[in-house]
């Protein structure tokens, strides 16, 4: 037998917790942005010598020093939560939907098809038209992995992932068929002349109708979740399954089911991008959106307020990080590896919210 | 001097919560011999021997192993000392063969001499008697080979102390005496052994010295050759106890459900219903009785439409149309809209049919959320039907809508009986209802179960306290090993006549009283 | 002829990009770590292998090669372990989601790459084009004898040192895992973490060093992309990161087993550069003559799906089969906290 010290408690001890006050978890989550702001602070400091505070400062003048720069943010934030709200019901039901990219990319190519080749529409058919297209193709690309899900219990999160670079390609494939002008490789504004297909302004604000349309699938999203006998569904199927069978609920109707709102509503996210935004079609329409959603949804734990507040965090990061790159002639990706500092604070505090240490007892220690 | 005491446990604590799973236990295990620890479902028994094996540490109360005070944190520090664990689940990795299971997390050479390793477990297990194929996938293999494996790996890593959590409650017979012939083989080789277990027959063919454990207590021990299986029995289940729990006399009892000859396979394809013929009967309380594990859980879920049935009938009879329906083959949710409700509770209380994550609001609609044509859920009537639950069952929670994972373990099983019982049922079939509640509370749900049978609901308990079964019921079911032993009048049945149901299988088939 | 040998040489080149990327990707999941980060590591070990033999090369007048060289696989490596030992301390010690863990590790290390690669030249006062010659010459220098001899020589023998490197890397990792002590005890973690602790297996120790080293091991992937692919500069385009997730691809398509990567990633670069040399061709079968058109710009980004599309059959047809051997590690993406059991 060994000789080693064996009356000893461990140092320290994990414990789950049984739950915190609202709250104090908001503090926590609080003190991490905080904290990640600092750090990320310090990083610009390092890299340019900027004042940290001059930094908060063009940060801030970068997301929202002009109405047209608050517009655009607002219009970015819109269509982050759009994706965020897409993968909230699949994610509350434990499907891990990685592949929203595809699916905004799928849904962006129908709704610049529709405006290629269905120009002569009167305006609300096109829209019509455009608006069933992009649901039927993000729809179709969830519906896959959710039925070999169904049927062959299929890793979902592998599938969906591949399914991305599927869209990818086949989104290049249509920049190539479109392209404008010959050789350019890219589609270039598609009806530039005649705007037809774009979101009209309303009240005189290009982006108005952006943030009606998320905000009527906010609000929709959080009825259906919270109030609906669906969203009640897969509230059961998500906490356990077993549950759900005592209950009587068919659990791979509910995984499809899930899955093809999921992906319609990814599918109008593509088409708010197209129609709504760029009002053209690249292989980085969806640009990195259906991968900071899936950290939106998980981290809002599927609240659409909460997902807002996020995205908008994050959206502002993006923004005022870019403002300070192209004021020292630096490239924008600074604003990516902001942001990832930003969410490993706010994922490693998710920790302190669950879980309690339990440091050894002093009178244990004598021992020694 | 070498000390003969292989282990001496000195007044070890355990609580989980407000539960004192194991109190002030003494017991001491001698080189040489092989020690049963008999006792009831939930005496404590396998919480005591987890605390050897380094999965729990003691709140109180010191180990000394070879007449050394030590602290074991982690199986790890249980291996070096030479203590090993045979838990009912096993730890082996499906993928690997058993002889990769078996040198797994050893130190030793950095590449690994398979062929070496191979001949050496080869040798021990021809000394003590061992037949396992070294290469094959633990997935390929039944239960008792698994079981096998977990003992070789044990000896292979130089356990004198071996620890078996009921290692026949999956074996055959044959296969049973195969395990008692190694295990006495490793006795003579001067190891400690200790084997957790209900079977009365098995404690006497085997063991040495039997200690009982009793509702966290220590019970006391004896010799095995001075014990009986009345005396071991007696000893076990304690004196009656008078709880006082109220019976009212059945009346209008009819039979509401017959169950004809129903079979049913477990995951590996054992049989864990084993012909099972009963009745349940309007306005009375019929209790089942048995070692867990024993088919339980499987009549239960064969009669709510949860488990498959391989071959038998179950009728239910419907008192107003006077029509006999056959339930085997019906959803779970058409035999629920018959009117026959399950209330299991399951060993972590949630996961079969409550959903953690809900308040109890949502909770309540688990039953009910499909009614109505709307699109939407109608939360109002389940709201006041918590809100009366609440109220009439005394549920500590803050608010309706805090989730239930959040509310004590007793709170929890009154919203889940509560629920069950608010479907207003022909049929309440309740499962360890009670398990791990306090006085007051058990005492809440009996009385629920009295007034639902009062109603002329016909009422099934499954229990774990014998002498709350022989207060409650009117008649009693004794299960065991997946058949029925024996159905008994509640009023005139002995606790010792109810455990011996429960622990050997009558010869002359079961013992019908009704 | 011609055609065929660049199309396999172009396909070496690319397979071993990724074949890196896989490696390391399969030893940290047999750790139970889906580590959807592997792009993000292999970025950093991208930039960090530029940036450090860059500021070495312009440091002296005559770059050591050999210094070169080491310099470019050490700061590749500790770079990406670095990216592994974060999300390690995340997922494993905080216990956050892989998944989501992973995809921000990706975010990052694409933003810390790019912004680095696409400023470095502006951050070290306007040097110019960065370009690490010396070094990149090193990796891909081959040896002249074996090269010249005709095209055996070509296929076999006109590559730089990390295309046999990778080879030996996952033949080396295929015979740890299956042959060695610590490999059978770290499968066991990825398989069933709960039984691998009660063997006194230290769980936490064998998935932290599986995820840190396996993420240093991907970097290498990209350290490999910049000093050969891409011959010693940087590009601000995705290319990394669609690298990495044909990595990931390549993990499931090898079924988790290292050996399979060495053909799967050839085969990954021949679907991927096929279009490039596609001609217009007429097969004769005899009984039909298949009339094989040349590829548009157009199709030529279908023919770059493929390997996905293949990966995903494959993932469908192992998880059709269930074949316990084919089926990814058992606690792949589930956290382990021993007192839940």
């Amino acid at each position: 037998m060994s000789n080693k010290v064996l009356n000893q408690e461990p140092l320290l001890r994990i414990t789950k917790r049984d739950g915190m006050p609202k709250l104090r978890a908001w503090g926590i989550r609080g003190i991490a942005v905080i904290l990640s702001l600092i750090v990320s602070a310090a990083v610009i400091f390092l890299i340019v010598k900027m004042n940290p505070l001059k930094v908060y400062a063009t940060m801030v003048s970068g997301a929202f020093g002009s109405s047209r720069k608050s517009w655009i943010t607002v219009r970015d934030t819109m269509m982050l939560l759009c994706v965020g709200i897409a993968l909230a019901p699949a994610f509350k039901m434990k499907f891990w939907n990685i592949g929203a990219e595809g699916q905004i990319l799928v849904g962006g190519v129908a709704t610049a098809a529709c405006m290629i080749y269905l120009q002569s529409l009167p305006t609300w058919l096109l829209f019509v038209v455009i608006i069933l297209a992009s649901i039927a193709a993000g729809a179709l690309w969830a519906l896959l992995p959710a039925l070999f899900k169904a049927k062959y219990n299929t890793n979902e999160t592998l599938f969906t992932l591949m399914m991305n670079y599927v869209a990818i390609q086949l989104t290049s494939y249509f920049v190539a068929l479109w392209e404008n002008p010959y050789g350019s490789n890219t589609v270039g504004i598609i009806n530039k002349a005649t705007n037809r297909g774009w979101f009209p302004s309303i009240f005189g604000k290009q982006y108005l109708l952006n943030v009606i349309i998320v905000a009527v699938l906010a609000v929709g999203m959080y009825i259906y979740l919270k109030k609906s006998k669906h969203g009640y569904e897969i509230t059961v199927v998500g906490d356990s399954e077993n549950t759900a069978r005592y209950a009587g609920i068919s659990v791979k109707k509910v995984i499809i089911r899930t899955m093809l709102i999921s992906g319609a509503i990814c599918g109008i996210s593509g088409f708010l991008a197209v129609s709504g935004a760029s009002h053209t079609i690249s292989a980085s329409t969806a640009g990195g959106r259906g991968f900071t959603a899936i950290i939106v949804a998980w981290l809002a734990k599927f609240n659409t307020i909460t997902m807002f507040v996020i995205s908008l965090l994050l959206v502002f990061l993006e923004k005022g990080a870019n403002a300070i790159a192209s004021m020292y002639h630096l490239n924008d990706y600074a604003s990516k590896m902001i942001t990832g500092i930003i969410l490993f604070f706010i994922l490693g505090s998710e920790f302190f919210i669950n879980y309690k240490l339990i440091v050894r007892a002093k009178e244990n220690k004598e021992g020694k | 001097m070498e000390p003969t005491n292989a282990i001496e446990l000195q007044n070890i604590t355990k609580k989980f919560g407000e539960v004192v799973a194991n109190n002030k236990i003494c017991l001491e295990v001698k080189k040489g011999e092989i020690l049963s620890l008999l006792g009831e479902n939930g005496s404590g028994k396998t919480t005591l021997m987890n605390m050897l094996s380094g999965i729990y540490y003691p709140d109180e109360g010191k180990i000394l192993v070879d007449g050394k005070e030590v602290a074991i944190r982690s199986p790890r520090d249980a291996y070096e000392l030479g203590i090993g664990m045979i838990h009912q689940h096993f730890k082996l990795v499906d993928i690997f063969t058993a002889a990769e299971n078996i040198v797994l997390g050893l130190s030793g050479s950095r590449v690994l001499n398979m062929k070496a390793i191979e001949d050496d477990i080869e040798k021990l297990a021809q000394k003590y008697g061992f037949e396992l194929d070294l290469n094959k996938k633990i997935y390929d293999m039944s239960v008792s080979e698994k079981q096998t494996v977990e003992i070789v790996k044990m000896i292979y890593r130089g356990a004198n102390i071996l620890i078996l959590d009921e290692p026949t409650a999956v074996l055959t017979p044959q296969e049973t005496s195969k395990l008692f012939d190694v295990l006495r083989n490793m006795r003579d080789d001067g190891k400690a052994i200790i084997i957790i277990t209900h079977k009365l027959n098995e404690v006497l063919t085997l063991s040495d010295r039997v200690a009982v454990l009793r509702k966290g207590e220590f019970a006391g021990e004896v010799d095995t050759k001075d014990a009986t299986e009345i005396s071991l029995t007696e000893m076990m289940v304690g004196k009656k106890v008078d709880l006082d729990i109220e019976r009212p006399e059945p009346h209008n009892v009819e039979t509401r459900i017959e169950v004809k000859n129903v079979t049913c396979l477990d995951k590996y394809g054992i049989k864990a219903l084993d012909d099972v013929s009963f009745d349940i009967r309007s306005g009375e309380i019929l209790g089942i009785a048995g070692i867990a594990g024993s088919g339980q859980k499987e009549i239960l879920e064969a009669v709510a439409g949860l488990q498959k049935v391989e071959s038998g009938c179950i009728i239910y009879h419907n008192s107003k149309t006077n029509e006999e329906e056959e339930l085997v083959g019906k959803s779970p949710l058409q035999i629920r809209n018959i009117g026959v409700a399950l209330s299991f509770v399951p060993e972590d209380r949630l996961g079969m049919g409550l959903v953690g994550s809900m308040g109890m609001t949502g909770n309540m609609m688990l039953r009910s959320y499909r009614e109505g044509g709307s699109f939407f859920t109608n939360t109002k009537e389940p709201e006041k039907l918590s809100e009366t639950i609440k109220e009439e069952l005394e549920v500590a929670t803050p608010s309706l809508s805090t989730p239930v994972r959040k509310l004590s373990g007793g709170n929890v099983q009154k919203v889940l009986v509560g629920r069950e019982i608010a479907a207003s049922p022909k049929v309440l079939m309740t499962a360890y209802a009670v398990r791990g509640l306090d006085i007051n509370t058990s005492y809440t749900i009996y009385h629920l179960l009295n007034k639902q049978k009062e109603k002329g609901v016909a009422v099934v308990y499954v229990g774990e306290d014998l002498d709350v079964l022989l207060e409650l019921s009117d008649r009693i079911l004794v299960l065991c090993s997946g058949k029925v032993n024996g159905i008994v009048d509640a009023r005139t049945a002995t606790k010792e006549q109810i455990g011996l149901l429960m622990t050997k299988l009558n010869e002359g088939g079961p013992l019908n009283e009704q | 002829m011609d055609s065929l040998i660049s199309l396999i040489q172009a396909a070496i080149i690319f397979g071993t990009v990724i074949m890196f990327g896989a490696v390391g990707e399969i030893i940290a999941e047999k750790s139970g770590s889906l580590n959807l980060g592997v792009p993000g590591v292999m970025y950093l070990g991208g930039i960090a292998s530029l940036i450090g033999v860059f500021f070495y090369e312009n440091s002296t007048d005559n770059p050591n090669q050999i210094i070169c060289v080491i310099i470019a696989l050490v700061c590749a490596f500790l770079a990406a372990a670095l990216g592994g030992l974060i999300f390690s301390f995340l997922t494993i010690t905080l216990r956050a989601n892989q998944n989501v863990t992973g995809l921000t590790l990706t975010i990052f290390g694409s933003g810390v790459a790019n912004f680095f690669g696409g400023s470095l030249n502006k951050l070290a006062g306007g040097v110019g084009q960065i370009s690490v010659a010396t070094t990149s010459s090193a990796f891909r220098a081959s040896i002249p004898a074996l090269y010249n001899l005709g095209f055996i020589g070509k296929i076999l023998f006109s590559y730089g040192f990390m295309v046999y490197a990778a080879i030996i890397l996952a033949i080396f990792a295929q015979r740890f895992l299956t042959k060695s002590r610590a490999g059978l005890n770290l499968r066991a973690i990825g398989e069933n973490p709960g039984s691998a602790d009660a063997a006194g297996i230290n769980v936490t120790l064998y998935k932290y060093l599986a995820t840190c080293i396996g993420s240093g091991i991907s970097g290498l992937g990209g350290m490999y992309y910049v000093m050969d692919y891409t011959k010693g500069t940087w590009a601000n385009d995705a290319t990394i990161e669609s690298l990495g997730w044909l990595a990931v691809a390549l993990v499931i398509f090898a079924i988790w087993k290292p050996r399979n990567t060495i053909w799967g990633a050839y085969l990954f670069g021949i679907l991927y550069w096929v279009y490039a040399f596609w001609r217009e061709t007429n097969v004769d079968l005899g009984f039909i003559t298949l009339h094989l058109p040349a590829l548009t710009r157009r199709t030529q980004e279908l023919f770059k799906m493929i390997p996905y599309i293949v990966t995903i059959i494959v993932l469908v047809i192992t998880s059709h089969r269930k074949k316990k051997e084919y089926q990814p590690p058992e606690a792949l993406g589930l956290p382990y906290f021993r007192e839940e059991r």
